[in-house]
């Protein structure tokens, strides 16, 4: 989508995970440039989400190293919580805290990091709000909400840090099909704004359509990797066609 | 039936029992009180700090925090009791600190702070454990450090689920200062010891001790399951 290359925002090099014996991912080399949409595709079991996880270290790196803005999350002394901040989440189940109401929830991040005051973080929570369209349920808690309804406030509670880069781990694959598209269409704004993320779905469509590259993962590999008419349409690894045949 | 009407209300044993130590049974019973807020107080404490080592993934932590628990929930109350009262001190008297002693209400406070405190760290690592992992990935996601996320995030959560066990815990802890009588502390099980010591009609003494227990019980149950249900409410929003 970008003609030009942003700067490099995500450098992956030899990452290697581990679950005792069971190795997930098996060397993992990749480059995320500034306003990069980056989808993963893949087989469950192939190590997509555990592979987004590392990129802010929810799950412990065991060998290589993940660069995010030029800082190694891989270093056991690399400071996690500022990483963080600039590196929003969203997730399957949407975790989204159900003791609090939707606004406390999107606004509990800037206020305890002191980035806001309560005023400007509840002034900006509305607006997020009213970007996923949910501005009438900011005192509404979230077991009163729909599936879409959650993941549109987990999108708005991540965005909520200025995070100049987003993940989403599975953001539709937990919702009624209904709900899928008032999902995937605030993603598409968030891309068409230039935000710079990394989607892991089994949402073809969305990955054909908002992508700026397709990654193919597979047994902890990238298989295949380059824009979405490359490998999504013409597919050349034997397992990226086979993978794309059952789920097309 | 001419007799029952002259019989005074004061010549039934268990109401005169009452009428001459109500005074002394009223204060027992305050001690009693006053030795089970105080030690619950400090269980809260204990239970909080020993309920995070034992979920926090650092491995000499969970040690400590499960050779505590074990450990405290292995010794009988009053054999802690007498150790604390009695051995600890002499201990500190044998290290050169002459004439060093706990008060019956510091050794019992520490000896059911303890005990208790054993109990609440497995009701926190229980609550804490019945969030959802989720919640802490989001809160850590975000930037938040773990000490804020298990404050802001996990243990608001944890602790609504944990308020039914926090109660019964009350209950048991109340139940257990009788124990502490052993020690010479002035509570409401001590004072049924002496007044039966005066007066020989041991079935009214016990009986007024045991009526004493069950109100007080009986009242702050029902008046924590209240909260309990208002918490609920606020649950379901």
């Amino acid at each position: 989508m970008l003609e030009t290359k942003g700067e490099t925002k995500i450098l992956v090099k030899n990452l290697k995970k581990s679950f005792g014996k069971l190795e997930v991912l098996k060397d993992i080399n990749t480059e995320i440039s500034s306003g990069e949409v980056v989808v993963l595709l893949g087989p469950s079991g192939s190590g997509k989400s555990t592979f987004l996880r590392c990129l802010n270290r929810l799950e412990d790196i065991t060998s290589g190293d993940v660069y995010i803005d030029g800082v190694n999350v891989a270093d056991r002394k690399a400071n996690l919580n500022a990483i963080r901040q600039k590196v929003g989440m969203v997730f399957q189940h949407f975790n989204l805290f159900p003791h609090m109401n939707v606004l406390a929830n999107i606004t509990l991040a800037p206020i305890e990091l002191k980035k806001m005051t309560k005023e400007e973080a509840e002034k900006k929570g509305m607006e997020l709000l009213r970007r996923v369209g949910l501005e009438e349920k900011s005192a509404a808690y979230p077991p009163q909400l729909s599936g879409g309804q959650k993941q549109r406030v987990a999108i708005a509670r991540a965005l909520a840090m200025n995070p100049d880069i987003m993940l989403f781990d599975e953001p539709t694959s937990a919702l009624d099909p209904e709900m899928v598209g008032e999902v995937l269409a605030v993603m598409k704004e968030l891309a068409r704004d230039g935000m710079t993320m990394v989607v892991v779905t089994h949402e073809i469509g969305f990955a054909r359509e908002v992508a700026s590259r397709v990654i193919f993962m597979d047994g902890g590999y990238i298989v295949e990797e380059g824009t979405p008419d490359e490998v999504i349409l013409n597919p050349k690894e034997p397992r990226t066609i086979d993978f794309l045949n059952k789920v097309l | 039936m001419y007799n029952i009407a002259l019989l005074s209300i004061s010549d039934i044993k268990i109401v005169s029992i009452v009428k001459t130590y109500w005074s002394m049974l009223l204060l027992s019973l305050g001690q009693t009180m006053l030795l089970t807020l105080l030690s619950l107080a400090f269980a809260f404490v204990i239970g909080l700090v020993f309920g995070i080592m034992n979920v926090i993934k650092i491995k000499p932590l969970n040690f400590i925090a499960t050779v505590y628990v074990d450990g405290v929930r292995g010794v009988p109350l009053i054999v802690l009791a007498y150790f604390t009262y009695f051995g600890i001190p002499m201990f500190i008297r044998s290290i050169g600190f002459s004439g060093f002693r706990f008060t019956a209400l510091t050794a019992g406070t520490i000896a059911l702070s303890m005990n208790a405190g054993a109990y609440m760290a497995e009701i926190f690592r229980a609550g804490i454990q019945s969030v959802d992992k989720g919640q802490m990935e989001a809160a850590r996601s975000l930037g938040l450090g773990y000490g804020k996320s298990m404050q802001k995030v996990v243990l608001p959560q944890a602790i609504r689920t944990m308020i039914p066990s926090i109660i019964n815990q009350f209950i048991i802890s109340l139940k257990d200062t009788s124990i502490l009588s052993v020690i010479g502390f002035p509570e409401l099980t001590k004072a049924g010891n002496i007044i039966a010591a005066i007066n020989f009609d041991v079935f009214s003494v016990w009986a007024i001790i045991a009526i004493m227990y069950m109100v007080v019980i009986v009242t702050l149950s029902r008046l924590a399951k209240k909260i309990e249900r208002r918490v609920n409410v606020g649950n379901e929003r």
